[in-house]
């Protein structure tokens, strides 16, 4: 291995840089199509929804926030599922502020700011999952500002037993459906939420060898980039997301690149406000191979593809699969076992050498989360650092400085860091 | 998450120790040394819990099972309630000191960094008493989310059980029987047999009816109080005062003989107060001129209570109803808990607590305070630790005027960390918007409100 540094590498390998040099654009096998996802990620006025809208009159399109809500479902009834992460560091904040105080997390100002420009007219419904009390009061904010338009507050039951939390869980998606058909979505029927439900877990498959080939050799497809081939599902029905991913997949492997004198890192906490595209690649350049993540976590909620025997209910199935096999994230309480166990086991199967902790300022549970997990870590001997954000962070000397140091005394002192 | 009051905070005619300064008055009313005997022995039988074989729970206020509790002989330990505490008696600074110092955001609810603090301090009681550390956490996770988090970290610290009770949102504003079913399913397949096993016995149904009725006997006697407020001039403030009066109704002593009495008591001085025309006690004593009539959204502050209180009192602004004295229970809107469907009933008091309501639900319930109690207008006091009560605040305040025509004021601190209450800054927002009130209340005619 001949190793260089990440500020090494051609920066016609990224996407931004993409656009600025027509010359990295033929060099690099996934120009284009990081393009065509960077375009769709910044889209914050939803283009493609309201393609997807024009081409499907009468059908709704379905926003949601962080972190998982019951995709196939939507789908099954005809609907397209959007999901939201805010402004990011593209918008200007102009009357979002005014709704929340100082000390309230980014995304629920900019998400509003986006509604109150009409970028979210085009939804047609908003679901609001039971992830933390912003959230969940974000949806009370859009019933009072636009009563007129369905809000569904996806109460995500906290009890695993399939009897109790399981049926209770089941209903509040019969219940969503039925709010669904009242806005013009098709009735749930057994047989699509099955087809649904099988798109989903293709989906799945492709994910999984985009993290194959992210751990095997990050050097060819740096987190920055994954980030944005997932991303841009957030707008897309999920059969035209997995033939995106496929060929991303394809030609990150087709890539020509060398490996860098990276540490390998999972970075943890960014399941919801999602930090600046900027910000994961100052952690690339500081010399982080971030192998692991929870950025966007929804289409990877569960650990596991979604089983659907014939003799379950396929409503039962995707509500036994939430149970079941859902992530041990900060927003769902660990009934069993030890907290932050589940972040050793990746940390091992993704091979980092450390973890590096970025949770939004003020985001409750993720802070709240933080110091058990690192004291688990601490008990594993795995490295660890960590520093707060917000999705419209501009700054990013000092976290550079702070990443850079990170990967440093994982190379000098590895496990002792 | 805010708590209401506490088991060790006292009536107004008697502060904390360590709080500030007693106000005067010429003797304790009888229910004042009621809740003050009550607390104290609460506080004896924690401390003996071990030596005597108790078993104690650890819990919190919003949605909590005492009743459930009492009939299993199982001990309650409230934290917010001790956190609150340590910020009237000017501990919680050092406390949250010690949690940050481990590791803790500053960004997070400090009621929890101050129960951390006090538990690497030596867990020690509001009233000077050891606490026991718990037998089991039972997490009714109702109206906040912080909950999960809090006794996920205490789990840690004790090593003990925990029972969790997911108590789902009214974001609709109304509880479906999906809703209560799937609280009853959990109580009666984790939460009872969970508590029946560190009790060491079985629940007694019909124990549990008798206490539930006792329940609903103090509850009448409260919506009494509350409602006592109506009258010009009030004869409570439903606020800083309100505060005591929910003590023992929210946390260790619902259902019992002394609680019943104690609201008996109480209904009974407050009535007689109506009846002779006389104002609500403050930290200064009684208020002879009740000049603004307020409703109130948010908690309190406790490192500076007092002060707090004394910047309304002092000109003439009473509480008249409060949306932080109903976190513990809804009661001035009908639920009772029913003796004839106790898990039910149980059920829909853990639906019912005041932050499991969604924004619009609480927006029109002030709008129906501000209308029942003839108020002049309405002060929010967003705290900073609190998101289940903050978010969304500046939007009911907009919604609000609006709707009443009515002023409303709106200030910002944190409910145990002193960094958060600028004194100088929020007694120049409250004159400010007392004198927007008295504008006001010169000026044209307001909407029907």
């Amino acid at each position: 291995m001949s190793p260089g540094t990440q500020t090494d590498r051609d920066p016609g390998r990224n996407a931004t840089a993409v656009s600025a040099d027509p010359a990295a654009v033929h060099s690099d096998p996934a120009a284009s199509l990081l393009e065509r996802c960077r375009h769709l990620v910044d889209d914050l006025s939803f283009e493609a929804v309201r393609r997807w809208k024009d081409e499907h009159p009468g059908r709704p399109a379905v926003g949601y926030m962080p972190i998982y809500v019951p995709r196939p479902l939507l789908e099954a009834q005809g609907c397209l599922p959007v999901a939201l992460f805010g402004g990011g560091d593209q918008l200007e904040i102009i009357r979002g502020d005014s709704y929340f105080q100082s000390y309230i997390c980014h995304i629920p100002r900019s998400t509003v700011e986006l509604a109150l420009r009409g970028d979210l007219d085009v939804l047609d419904a908003m679901l609001f999952p039971s992830i933390c009390d912003v959230i969940r009061n974000l949806g009370g904010i859009f019933n009072l500002l636009s009563p007129e338009k369905l809000t569904f507050y996806v109460d995500l039951p906290q009890n695993f037993s399939p009897e109790v939390g399981g049926r209770f869980y089941g209903e509040q998606m019969m219940a969503l459906s039925e709010a669904l058909v009242e806005r013009g979505a098709k009735p749930l029927d057994d047989g699509a939420l099955r087809t649904a439900i099988a798109a989903e877990n293709t989906r799945r498959r492709a994910l999984g060898k985009l993290d194959a080939l992210r751990r095997a050799e990050p050097w060819k497809v740096p987190a920055s980039e994954a980030y944005l081939v997932v991303r841009a599902g957030a707008v897309l029905p999920t059969a035209e997301h997995t033939t995106l991913i496929d060929e991303a997949v394809e030609a990150f492997r087709a890539r020509e690149a060398r490996p860098y004198d990276n540490v390998r890192v999972a970075v943890v906490g960014s399941f919801c406000e999602q930090p600046p595209l900027a910000l994961i690649r100052t952690l690339e350049k500081a010399g982080c191979d971030i192998v692991d993540d929870d950025f966007q976590l929804g289409m990877r909620f569960l650990h596991r593809e979604i089983e659907t025997p014939d003799d379950e209910p396929a409503l039962a199935a995707l509500a036994r699969a939430y149970l079941d096999h859902g992530v041990a994230t900060a927003s769902r309480y660990i009934a069993n076992g030890t907290k932050g166990s589940e972040l050793i086991s990746r940390v091992g199967e993704a091979g980092a050498d450390g973890v590096v902790f970025a949770a939004a300022s003020f985001c409750d549970p993720a802070l709240l989360d933080q110091p058990m997990l690192e004291s688990a870590l601490d008990r594993a001997g795995i490295p660890h650092t960590s520093f707060k954000f917000s999705e419209n962070t501009g700054q990013f000397g000092s976290i550079r400085e702070q990443a850079g140091a990170f990967s440093d005394s994982v190379k000098l002192w590895g496990k002792s860091a | 998450m805010t708590t209401p009051a506490t088991d060790a905070v006292k009536s107004p005619s008697a502060p904390p120790p360590e709080a500030a300064p007693t106000p005067i008055t010429p003797s304790k009313d009888a229910s004042q040394l009621r809740q003050k005997r009550m607390i104290g022995e609460h506080f004896e039988r924690l401390e003996r819990a071990p030596e005597e074989g108790n078993k104690v729970v650890y819990t919190f206020v919003p949605g909590n099972l005492t009743e459930l509790l009492s009939a299993l002989d199982l001990l309650p330990v409230l934290p917010e309630i001790n956190a609150l505490q340590s910020g009237m008696r000017g501990k919680s600074r050092g406390y949250i000191g010690e949690a940050e110092k481990s590791g803790h955001s500053e960004d997070v609810c400090t009621y929890v960094k101050c129960d951390l603090g006090m538990k690497k301090s030596g867990n020690i009681s509001p009233t000077g008493t050891q606490l026991p550390d718990p037998d089991l956490l039972l997490l009714s996770y109702t109206g906040c989310f912080t909950f999960l988090k809090w006794f996920e970290i205490l789990r840690e610290e004790y090593d003990c059980p925990v029972s969790m009770l997911h108590v789902p949102y009214q974001a609709d504003g109304k509880i479906t029987p999906e809703m209560r079913r799937y609280v009853v399913d959990q109580l009666e397949r984790d939460v009872i047999p969970a508590l029946e096993k560190i009790a060491g016995k079985s629940l007694d149904m019909d124990r549990l009816s008798e206490i539930l009725e006792l329940s609903r006997q103090a509850e009448d006697d409260l919506v009494a109080v509350w409602e006592s407020a109506k009258h010009k001039p009030s004869p409570i403030d439903g606020y800083f005062g309100g505060v005591y009066y929910v003590g023992p109704i929210f946390s260790a002593f619902r259902g019992t003989e002394d609680a019943r009495e104690y609201y008996r008591e109480l209904r009974a001085e407050v009535e007689e107060r109506m009846a002779a025309g006389r104002g609500p006690m403050t930290p200064d004593g009684e208020l002879t001129e009740e000049r603004y009539r307020l409703v109130v959204e948010g908690p309190p502050n406790w490192t500076s209570f007092n002060d707090f209180w004394r910047m309304f009192s002092r000109e003439g602004a009473v509480v008249v109803a409060s949306t932080y004295t109903k976190v513990g229970g809804l009661y001035d809107t009908g639920f009772r808990h029913d003796p004839d469907r106790p898990l039910e009933s149980l059920a829909e008091y853990c639906l019912n607590c005041y932050t499991n309501h969604c924004l619009p639900n609480r927006v029109s319930l002030l709008e129906q305070y501000l209308r029942d109690y003839e108020a002049d207008g309405f002060l929010i006091n967003s705290v900073k630790s609190c998101n289940s009560f903050s978010v969304g605040q500046l939007l009911m305040l907009r919604t609000l005027e609006e709707r009443t025509g009515l002023p409303g004021g709106f200030i910002e601190s944190d409910l145990v960390d002193p960094r958060y209450f600028g004194k100088a800054n929020i007694e120049n927002r409250v004159q400010s918007y007392l004198q927007m009130l008295a504008s006001h209340k010169k000026g044209p005619k307001r909407r029907s409100a």
